[in-house]
């Protein structure tokens, strides 16, 4: 049996440092790079780009990367898994293959293609089918805001990733399939856990959810000690080094900046948690209350003993929908009375919102200096009078453009028709901006079949 | 009068701690709910964080702050407690019009919170 399996985080999101899974795989010996690249609202953009052009609709980014990283890939036999397919899988995978083949590495590569999360074509069979699909936040039945959906995806877990692993697939590129599951499913196909292998599964799970906000849990956004962590600059992406009986080692590659201690682990640990008994993905339930750390190694933190249960008969399902508009205007007022100044302007300029008989679901103002960040347990304790300088931000939502679109019009005049000493407007007119909402539903596993595809390069 | 010698000895001596002397913490988000994980900097003062940061402590010391209750979770392996501080993001995610509508940074929000520890 395979003695131990490492698994390289290359990217917490889309957007996340491009150098990142090239020092992954260059930097040491690792069998795989796992890459997420979906937040909640990412599917709904890729949807738009999708709807206006069919060979998009997934993480563009991702294929200059593979062209870059692809000889060293071949070279050192290190297999990718990927979430990076976005709503148009099959497309990433046939750009990917034309890069490969332009590389010279026709007949040498295979790419295995997940699908079946995409469900917006079916959401009316669905919803009359009697699967409401009601927020779980609100109750709300999806039917509500049928004629606003713009996607609606399934989480997938592990399960296809494992099969297009032992079917032979280099490149794994799926659509929503879960953060965690890119980094269980390559440690359930090298030790051939069973699904029902729950605390392996739990294991895996745990060891995903550490990774899967790279360098977060390697020293970067890491509060404790932050001062004394070493060379940010050069800071090391996480590795999770695998064994069978479910331990995790997380390390990274030695050189590298950061540092990974049983603090920094937990901060990641925590981040994001619902209820720590019950940390629910597609493959089986986690857990966190079980979870054994301890520091193994300089930059090695060793996590045992961890024990899962039995997976649930449904899948979180992840809407978006269009909710309506906003914009955020700023000005910036100077010393003296800095705050009291900012707090001028606001009162005036809502004052000119309300004779102009705007109607806003919402007007949110913060005084970025002074309360943006803690509200009034950090307004209480500020010496507000001798504040050098005081942001006014002021944001406003509605569900109809045209109000919006008038409020950005009414921030730059109070300029020279405001209170005293303000500055920093050279942005300009803010933009009314759409808001795409997210709506959280679950689905019975039965109306959801994966499905995965082996394209040849 | 005199107030007697014994009950001055028995007055309940109180020291004020502040959480970001011993804990750290990381928040984020789900929805319009923010889940900030609370860990102790030294295991043996995980004791200190379980009796005394309460969820209605916590909630007190966001009044004004979140529109929804507070709930709390114990993890002792990992010295840590995890609260979620529902309404707290103005709708959350894309929604919301706060500058940290990902409460990304509730957690030391909740580092300034002081507790009361009877000695």
């Amino acid at each position: 049996m395979t003695q131990s399996v490492r698994i390289a985080g290359g990217q917490g999101f889309w957007g996340d440092w491009l150098e990142a899974p090239w020092r992954q795989i260059t930097g040491g010996p690792v069998d795989f790079l796992m890459m997420d690249y979906l937040a909640e609202v990412t599917m709904s953009i890729m949807q738009k780009q999708k709807s206006r052009d069919s060979s998009l609709g997934y993480a563009k980014d991702f294929i200059p990367l593979m062209e870059r990283l692809l000889p060293e890939l071949v070279a050192r036999k290190v297999r990718v898994t990927t979430n990076a397919g976005g709503v148009n899988p099959h497309a990433c995978a046939t750009a990917v293959a034309e890069v490969a083949r332009r590389l010279g590495f026709a007949g040498k590569l295979t790419i295995g293609v997940v699908t079946g999360d995409d469900l917006l074509g079916r959401v009316d069979a669905l919803l009359s089918a009697g699967h409401e699909l009601r927020n779980l936040d609100t109750g709300r039945p999806l039917r509500d805001v049928r004629d606003r959906l713009q996607s609606v995806n399934a989480y997938l877990g592990a399960a296809p990733v494992v099969e297009a692993l032992r079917r032979g697939a280099d490149i794994v590129i799926t659509g929503r399939v879960t953060d965690t599951g890119l980094t269980l499913g390559p440690m359930m196909h090298a030790f051939g856990w069973a699904p029902d292998a729950w605390d392996r599964v739990a294991a895996g799970t745990v060891a995903g959810h550490t990774i899967e906000c790279g360098a977060q849990c390697s020293g970067g956004n890491c509060l404790v000690d932050w001062e004394r962590i070493p060379d940010l600059a050069n800071v090391g992406y996480p590795i999770a080094e695998a064994y069978p009986d479910g331990t995790v080692d997380i390390i990274k590659h030695p050189g590298t900046g950061g540092r990974i201690t049983v603090a920094g682990v937990t901060e990641q640990l925590v981040y994001e948690m619902g209820d720590p008994h019950s940390y629910i993905t597609p493959d089986g339930i986690a857990d966190f209350t079980t979870i054994q750390l301890r520091q193994a190694g300089k930059d090695r933190v060793r996590m045992s003993g961890i024990r899962g249960r039995p997976a649930t008969d449904s899948l979180k399902v992840s809407a978006a929908y269009f909710y309506g508009y906003k914009a955020v205007g700023t000005l910036v007022y100077a010393w003296p009375d800095a705050l009291k100044k900012a707090k001028a302007a606001d009162r005036i300029l809502r004052q000119r919102l309300d004779d102009l008989g705007l109607k806003f679901e919402t007007i949110l103002t913060e005084f970025v200096g002074v309360d943006a960040t803690h509200g009034p347990l950090a307004a209480r304790e500020i010496e507000a009078t001798d504040v050098p300088e005081v942001q006014l931000r002021i944001g406003v939502r509605a569900a109809e453009r045209a109000p919006v679109e008038r409020f950005t019009r009414e921030i730059a005049p109070l300029i020279l028709n405001g209170p005293p000493s303000v500055t920093g407007f050279a942005g300009g007119r803010p933009k009314p901006e759409e808001i795409v909402a997210y709506w959280p539903a679950l689905i019975d596993k039965t109306q959801v079949q994966a499905c995965v595809d082996l394209v040849a390069v | 009068m005199r107030r007697p010698r014994r009950s001055v000895t028995r007055r309940p001596r109180v020291r004020r701690i502040r959480l970001v002397d011993i804990a750290h913490a990381r928040s984020g988000d789900k929805g319009d709910t923010a889940n900030v994980g609370l860990i102790a900097k030294r295991p043996a003062d995980y004791a200190l964080l379980e009796r005394y940061a309460t969820a209605a402590r916590v909630a007190r010391h966001f009044k004004g702050m979140i529109r929804g209750p507070v709930e709390r979770f114990e993890l002792p392996n990992l010295h840590a407690l995890n609260f979620l501080l529902h309404g707290a993001l103005d709708g959350g995610g894309t929604i919301s019009l706060k500058t940290d509508a990902q409460g990304k940074v509730f957690s030391t929000a909740l580092l300034r919170m002081v507790i009361e520890v009877r000695a």
